[in-house]
């Protein structure tokens, strides 16, 4: 009795695992699936077009978070249709990839500063402020620098406690690129990355533990992505733009920043832009994907179903971006877009017409 | 007496019978008995590779950073990942400093819950519930402690650093320890109280017998007889302690750089690989962090090498 049952679920087992790894060829078969990972920066933005596109062209979009790191390592070897990166990649990563890859920006974000005073008073800064601020120069509130800049506003004599981030993140890096370009000094000494040897401050892990930390500590300051200030209703500061004018993050200005000439391959920062009415701590965030989509068995199908999404993303898709806070693409943006979405090909030939 | 006779016969009979289908069973138990044991030796030995695959699979992937940086890389204390240079002295020196202050903290209070729970309030309402309770602390998660830390035990912190003068950050080295403490509170006590009912019945007696007072029989009996099982629960403590991860790094600063000060901000081995591991791109600086990860790995193995060699040589009565 106990053999014949052993052996019965050993079958059973057997055959389960057969029959799992069945299926996964889909050369002939419609496309009803891809596979995207990368960026934590958009996904709700993400979740709402890819729930929007399955309603309307009955593809699921399974999209993992994990991160912008992720993406590009997941994209690297080949086990998703495309990555999503709030960084473009640099000429080393892009080096590093068995193929060319090209980069879709998808919509625009904004890096806020964001603090604890009593209060909440709305406070000017300027970017030498800042890189000061967070290169420890700048110690306390009612620094010369932080009280010629806003008379009207009583600022104690509390020291500076400074947060960042402590897990590596595009926002991070584009904080970090504004700093470079404001400030040759943190060029030199620091630099820009997701994750840097911060001198100073305390760290805390996602947009989270940075508004938590400053939330919670008299006399913080800290930055975190701008939808996530919108959306707790954080004070945010007002920062001076390359043009001089001190703008208030918002849609409007995060937009306005991408008002400036993006080159071909859409691999541009742009914090500290020409615009004159932009907000200067700006960044696009990218779908990535390989130039030439036949590799590793892909059908054509699939090849289409992606680049369609991708369309679908920079085009309709653009809709459901203000709601959510985020900025949408603008005009000259969606026409590299384009450019570069016609230039991805299936065994050479283009995919789009 | 002839019955009697027939009744010895039958049941020579019987049993002879019965030995001779017992030798054919005895056959196949046999068999059973040797892959039963062979099976359970395997599941063991599985384990054994399981923990060897571990290590050569961290060191395995270390090998750039190794390469980069060479022993040096136990002795730097720059964390940079812009410009590729990797060392992790400041978290060894976090996770050691956080693990065993929580640990000093911990021992009297462990030893004396183990005492009150195995010795004192043995049976009844109160001690199922305190024991039930402390129990219930051990399976709570981490990320739970975390939070609890950062909205309660943070300001508490915060407050008191503001009235001794220090920089009223909440945030830092002695605020984890604290926490950790907490969280491994019942390892050490559950298994001291464990060990401690154990203590054989008749000693106690002998030494209330000779005269001995509560105190004078928890200092000379209960506690030498148990101290090999008391050690092992602090070190079951210390393991948890040096490992803990998401409760650590929501309060302990995050800051790559070699502790300055008992309330100031730090980061520890765990806590770093768990924020950088994702967004980690290069391969200097995902190796870098591996190679952190197979140092715990080896810090963790060594302390408990030691706590066991403590055991042996001192926990015997």
């Amino acid at each position: 009795m106990k053999k014949s049952l052993f052996i019965s679920i050993f079958t059973i087992l057997v055959s389960v695992s057969l029959f799992t790894g069945c299926g996964k060829s889909d050369k002939e078969e419609p496309v009803k699936e891809l596979l995207g990972a990368g960026a934590t920066f958009p996904y709700p933005l993400y979740s709402k077009m890819f729930d929007e596109y399955n309603k309307s062209k009955q593809i699921k979009i399974n999209y993992q978070s994990i991160g912008s790191g992720g993406g590009i390592q997941q994209l690297t070897s080949k086990t998703v249709d495309f990555g999503a990166s709030d960084a473009f990649l640099s000429d080393e990563q892009i080096s590093k990839f068995p193929a060319p890859v090209v980069h879709i920006p998808t919509c625009l974000g904004a890096v806020v500063i964001t603090y604890n005073l009593e209060g909440n008073p709305t406070l000017k800064f300027t970017p030498d402020i800042i890189s000061d601020i967070y290169m420890g120069k700048i110690k306390n509130w009612n620094d010369e620098k932080i009280t010629k800049l806003n008379p009207d506003v009583k600022l104690p004599s509390k020291e500076i406690n400074v947060v960042h981030r402590s897990d590596g993140s595009g926002t991070t890096f584009v904080f970090s690129t504004y700093l470079t370009r404001v400030s040759d000094e943190w060029k030199k000494s620091v630099g820009a990355g997701t994750s840097i040897n911060w001198p100073v401050g305390l760290g805390g892990k996602g947009n989270e533990g940075v508004s938590g930390l400053v939330n919670q500590t008299p006399g913080s300051i800290g930055y975190v992505e701008l939808i996530y200030a919108l959306q707790n209703k954080l004070p945010m500061g007002t920062l001076q733009n390359k043009s001089g004018n001190f703008i208030v993050p918002s849609l409007k200005s995060t937009n306005a920043a991408a008002n400036s000439t993006i080159p071909d391959d859409t691999r541009i920062s742009l914090t500290n832009s020409d615009a004159a009415d932009g907000y200067p701590i700006v960044s696009f965030t990218w779908i990535l994907l390989y130039k030439e989509q036949k590799y590793d068995n892909r059908s054509e199908a699939k090849a289409k179903a992606v680049v369609n999404l991708i369309w679908w993303m920079t085009h309709e898709g653009q809709q459901y971006n203000e709601a959510l806070s985020y900025a949408t693409l603008t005009p000259e943006a969606v026409k590299k877009v384009e450019t570069n979405l016609k230039s991805i090909t299936y065994d050479g030939k283009p995919i789009l017409q | 007496m002839q019955a009697d006779s027939l009744a010895i016969d039958n049941s020579a009979v019987y049993s002879g019978v019965k030995a001779v289908s017992e030798v054919k069973n005895i056959k196949k138990f046999r068999i059973y008995d040797f892959f039963f044991k062979k099976t359970i030796g395997l599941f063991a030995i599985l384990f054994v590779i399981l923990l060897l695959g571990i290590f050569i699979t961290l060191l395995l992937r270390s090998i750039p950073s190794i390469q980069a940086f060479g022993l040096s890389y136990y002795t730097t204390t720059t964390w940079n990942p812009v410009e590729n240079q990797f060392g992790s002295l400041p978290f060894l020196t976090g996770t050691i400093v956080t693990s065993f202050i929580a640990l000093i903290i911990t021992i009297p209070f462990s030893l004396s819950i183990s005492l009150f729970l195995g010795e004192y309030f043995r049976k009844g309402f109160f001690s199922n519930f305190l024991r039930n309770a402390v129990e219930l602390m051990g399976g709570i998660p981490s990320v739970i402690y975390g939070f609890w830390g950062l909205f309660f035990l943070v300001p508490i912190m915060r407050s008191f650093e503001e009235k001794m003068g220090m920089p009223p950050l909440g945030i830092g080295i002695f605020t984890t320890s604290l926490l950790l403490f907490i969280m491994i509170i019942p390892y050490s006590a559950s298994l001291g109280r464990e060990v401690i009912t154990m203590v054989p019945q008749n000693l106690k007696e002998g030494a209330l017998a000779l005269g001995a007072t509560k105190f004078e029989l928890i200092k000379s009996v209960i506690v030498p007889y148990a101290r090999s099982g008391i050690f092992a629960g602090i070190l079951l403590a210390l393991g948890r302690a040096l490992g803990e991860t998401m409760a650590v790094t929501m309060v302990i600063g995050n800051k790559n750089a070699l502790p300055t000060s008992l309330f100031g901000p730090a980061n520890t081995m765990a806590s770093v690989i768990a924020n950088e591991f994702t967004e980690a791109v290069g391969d200097v600086y995902l190796s870098s962090l591996v190679q952190i990860a197979l140092l715990l790995f080896v810090v963790t193995t060594v302390i408990s090498i030691i706590g066991k060699q403590i055991i042996n040589r001192f926990g015997k009565v």
